[in-house]
């Protein structure tokens, strides 16, 4: 039998309201009840957690993995280890490899290659329309079946609104939910930085908040009308925030996420071009993360994402117009989250931040996970949360190095990644 | 620049005074008169910034003996410099300006201080590009010795022969500020 | 005759009466003799340059503009330094009045343009320039159509690299000759209200001009459609004005950009006869100028769109004098940036 026992942790288990020092035990990779491991006292591993947080295991909801196709930039090995030093046990990965994950048989693909080759539980997401093109569906009831968690097109928007309210239909049919990168092509045009004050200066076609409003008020309104819970990825401006926090007021099953970069920049980061701060959607302006404070504050903004897009050096180090967009996140996520919306701008308190990385998407995608109930899969993160820490890019799991955030002194991070009761990562 | 009205640099040793100065331009002015029978061929071309105001006390002084005026200009050296790239502080172009044609012309490159004679090269190369004049001749305040090219001064204020670390320092009322005066700084 | 009244003059003073002796003297201690020193190897844009750094610019212009006069055009100050006039985005003016200056001050020139070069091929712009440096390339004039190339480049080069226009974002020395013409025509910038014409929103000649101009102290106003100029212009120190027949009696200058009825414009405004209609400087809008305010266009002109034909080709036009003094802006930031050692 294989035994653990995590010691004078502040267990924090928000599915059964648990915040209490207590030990916790680890039996066969499930948690176990206390009394389980007291026969044993040889070949019990004693994992010392006086002053840390025993939560359990993270679960980031919007991870890029890059395979198929793209294992220049990152492979599901390299992502899981990157997932798993920044404190995460599952992470979810998106559609827009190559091939697009628009059938079973790349689903399949994906599982394998997770099974094989990752630390970290993977869970893949199916594309809404074939090769994410916005023009037919794509097979959803099949990659129901293959095992997805989730649709969504994210890398893309459906913009036929009809097309997307049977596509909300049909994942409604086998339960699954929908995830959505909100971007009005028209609206966005070729904008490549937030629409404001600082792409008039720069001279940078601009990416107005209102081509994310729009989609956004879209999918309310297919919420509402299919009945089926639409989900808002990385949502960035005010606007968003305050029609998703009036939906929701209402009771339409909307839900909206948010990145730590949209929080910990804004941009005025752009006016020297570097491509390290070029994401979509973009970095905005303060009043909009002041919003975005206000909306995790309020439970408006329930999910917290990192939005990992890694990108090769050679393909980001080009002129601003031909970066790609994107940075890496999963290694800085839970640093950032702790030092500016626990710690600095005291939005939210520990518990909640835990809550909304671990019960938050488990009811979002449907998932036996994210609590430290007995029985439960021992997939546990050790943090401490007030750990002073420097990034330090070039020490990273990841494959790929674009980050901004080089060098930025956080306060808080996870000291130990346990999956199925096997530690995949300690600091 | 010395804006302030103190005199001296540190620890320098008076060479002329505004007197001296006044004397010896009034001399090279006699000289040239003497040299050049026909005065109206000649252009006095000083270097900025004290050799220009140099040529404009030296045409004074030729004005009064000859009741001429002679022609006065002005060029700038550092755009004709042969070390561009190599000094840590980039040399301030000013416009130059010369009557021309410069056919059949004499001109008297005028400044304060010849040294290496660097400038003085650069200066000619400069002429060269408003035109071919028929002699070029050079005046200077002080000749300090130490060339580096082979050039040497036709009219020559003073001969102050220094060691290579000396620094001289000339200030004139116009260009300074200060009263006039060379100053010899010793190391 | 006191040929260095004359050259007083090219440094932007209107002495025009013959000096005593005594008046000389006085005039020679009113010549400025600036103290500061140039220690940037690039010019990358004016957003980034001081008023004094400006200032200065245009002061060593005077002083090559006056090369222009000579038999010989041409001094050494960059003999033996190659430059390479890299313009990815295509243009023919621009160029020929780098390669012009860079002639002038004795540099090897090298025209390459993107069909000439490997980028085509799917060579980097990066991998590019660090080939264009391995050949001892000392300054590079870059012509991109993406913002921030120019940066781009300058942060990995040791060469200078002089941007010729990035994309919206800045063309400096287009801005700087239209400042120097400004000065020369006018004798200051500072109070004077100079007013752009045209589509804003896309020109990076706007935008550098306003750095500059608000930079010196000039009031700036912004005419052209609502889509082409939006009010969040008034945030960088400018007024916003959609009607021209109310601004221009009050303007010093009027600058018209050209305008253009692309594709990717027809979404901004619905053609240039409406254009022209609302916002050209026909005879009868250039009947409601001041007499002596200054017509300025960046060139290459639009007759008959955003400007009149006759009207281009009058009096009040400074046009051609900002090609002319384009020659010496560029020729002294040549010699700024590429004179410095590194």
């Amino acid at each position: 039998m294989n035994a653990a026992i995590i010691r004078n942790g502040r267990v924090i288990d928000p599915a059964n309201n648990r915040d209490e020092v207590i030990d916790l035990a680890i039996v066969d990779g499930r948690i176990a009840e206390r009394s389980e491991v007291r026969g044993q006292t040889s070949e019990v591993e004693e994992i010392d957690a006086s002053g840390l947080i025993v939560a359990p295991g993270l679960i980031d909801v919007h991870v890029h993995l890059r395979e198929p196709g793209f294992g220049h930039k990152e492979t599901i090995e390299s992502g899981a280890r990157a997932a798993a030093a920044g404190g995460f046990t599952t992470i979810v990965c998106m559609p827009n490899t190559s091939p697009v994950a628009d059938s079973p048989a790349t689903i399949a693909w994906i599982k394998d290659r997770a099974a094989e080759t990752a630390c970290v539980n993977v869970l893949p997401t199916g594309a809404i329309s074939k090769n994410i093109a916005g023009e037919e569906l794509a097979p959803i009831g099949s990659l129901a079946q293959a095992g997805v968690v989730a649709i969504t097109d994210d890398g893309r928007c459906i913009q036929n609104h009809e097309l997307m309210r049977r596509a909300v239909e049909y994942a409604r049919m086998v339960g699954l939910p929908v995830l959505d990168h909100c971007q009005d092509y028209n609206l966005v045009g070729n904008g490549v930085m937030h629409e404001g004050y600082w792409s008039t200066l720069l001279g940078l076609p601009g990416w107005p908040a209102a081509g994310e409003e729009a989609i956004v008020m879209r999918n309310i309104l297919l919420a509402e009308l299919c009945t089926h819970h639409i989900h808002c990825q990385h949502v960035t401006s005010a606007g968003s925030v305050r029609l998703i926090r009036e939906a929701r007021a209402r009771g339409i099953k909307i839900s909206g996420e948010v990145c730590p970069h949209h929080i910990a920049l804004t941009d005025e980061a752009l006016q020297n071009f570097d491509t390290n701060y070029k994401m979509n959607p973009p970095l905005r302006a303060q009043a909009d993360v002041d919003a975005l404070l206000e909306g995790v504050a309020d439970g408006t903004l329930s999910i917290l994402a990192s939005d990992h897009a890694p990108h090769a050096d050679f393909e980001k180090e080009v002129e601003f117009d031909a970066a790609p967009f994107g940075i890496i996140g999963l290694e800085t996520e839970l640093g950032l989250f702790l030092d500016l919306l626990v710690h600095k701008h005291r939005k939210i308190d520990i518990l909640r931040l835990i809550e909304m990385y671990t019960l938050e998407p488990a009811k979002l995608l449907g998932l036996e996970a994210g609590t430290l109930s007995v029985g439960a899969a021992a997939d546990i993160t050790l943090i401490d949360p007030d750990l002073e820490w420097t990034v330090k890019i070039d020490k990273f799991e990841s494959a790929s190095r674009n980050s901004p955030f080089d060098g930025w002194t956080l306060k808080g991070r996870a000291v130990r990644t346990i999956v199925r009761g096997k530690t995949v990562w300690k600091l | 620049m010395n804006k302030s009205k103190q005199s001296s640099p540190s620890a320098a040793v008076p060479i002329m005074d505004a007197e001296a100065i006044r004397r010896a331009l009034r001399r090279i002015a006699h000289e040239i008169v003497e040299r050049n029978p026909d005065l109206r061929s000649v252009v006095l071309a000083g270097i900025p910034s004290r050799g220009d105001e140099i040529g404009r006390r030296i045409a004074g002084f030729i004005a009064e003996i000859e009741k001429i005026e002679v022609d006065v200009g002005v060029i700038d050296v550092a755009m004709h410099r042969d070390d561009v790239g190599t000094r840590a502080q980039l040399p301030i172009v000013k416009a130059s300006q010369l009557p021309t044609p410069l056919e059949g012309r004499t001109v008297i490159i005028v400044d304060d201080v010849l040294f290496t004679g660097r400038t003085v090269r650069a200066a000619i190369d400069a002429i060269g590009s408003f035109g071919r004049p028929a002699r070029i001749q050079l005046a200077t305040l002080i000749d300090r010795g130490h060339r580096e090219l082979p050039i040497r001064a036709d009219y020559v204020g003073k001969n102050l022969p220094t060691a290579a670390n000396e620094k001289i320092r000339v200030r004139l009322d116009q260009t300074d500020g200060e009263p006039d005066a060379v100053w010899l700084e010793k190391q | 005759m006191d040929f260095s009244k004359r050259a007083a003059k090219c440094e932007g003073r209107r002495d025009r009466k013959p000096v005593s002796a005594s008046r000389r003297n006085q005039h020679a201690r009113r010549v400025r003799y600036p103290a500061m020193n140039w220690n940037r190897k690039d010019l990358l844009g004016l957003r980034e340059l001081s008023a004094d750094e400006i200032n200065f610019i245009l002061e060593t212009a005077d002083a090559f503009k006056q090369v222009g006069t000579r038999e010989i055009k041409k001094v050494p100050a960059l003999r033996g330094k190659t430059l390479v006039n890299f313009f990815v985005e295509p243009s023919t003016r621009t160029r020929i009045s780098f390669e012009l200056a860079a002639f002038r001050l004795s540099a090897d020139v090298i025209n390459l343009s993107a069909s000439t070069s490997s980028l085509t091929k799917g060579e980097t712009l990066k991998d590019t320039a660090r080939n264009l440096e391995a050949l001892h390339a000392d300054i590079l004039v870059l012509r991109h159509s993406s913002a921030g190339a120019p940066q781009f480049l300058a942060q990995r080069l040791k060469a200078s690299v002089i941007n010729a226009g990035d994309g919206a974002h800045e063309h400096p020395t287009q801005a700087l000759l239209d400042l120097y013409t400004i000065r020369e025509k006018r004798g200051k910038i500072a109070g004077l209200h100079v007013v752009i014409v045209g589509d804003i929103l896309f020109s990076r000649v706007a935008r550098s001009n306003i750095f500059g101009l608000v930079k010196l102290g000039a009031r700036v106003t912004l005419v052209g459609p609502t889509t082409l100029v939006p009010r969040e212009f008034e945030k960088l120190g400018v007024a916003v004005s959609h009607e021209i027949d109310n601004v221009l009696p009050e303007a010093d200058v009027v600058n018209l950009l050209r305008i253009q009825h692309e594709r990717q414009r027809k979404e901004y405004f619905p053609g240039l006869s409406e254009y022209t209609a609302l916002f050209g400087l026909t005879k009868g809008r250039a009947r409601l100028l001041k007499p002596d305010c200054l017509i300025m266009h960046p060139g290459p002109i639009n007759r008959g769109v955003e400007i009149d034909s006759d009207v281009a080709d009058g009096a009040q036009s400074v046009i051609l004098d900002q090609v002319t003094n384009g020659l010496a802006v560029r020729m002294a930031v040549l010699y700024l940036c590429g004179g410095i050692s590194t």
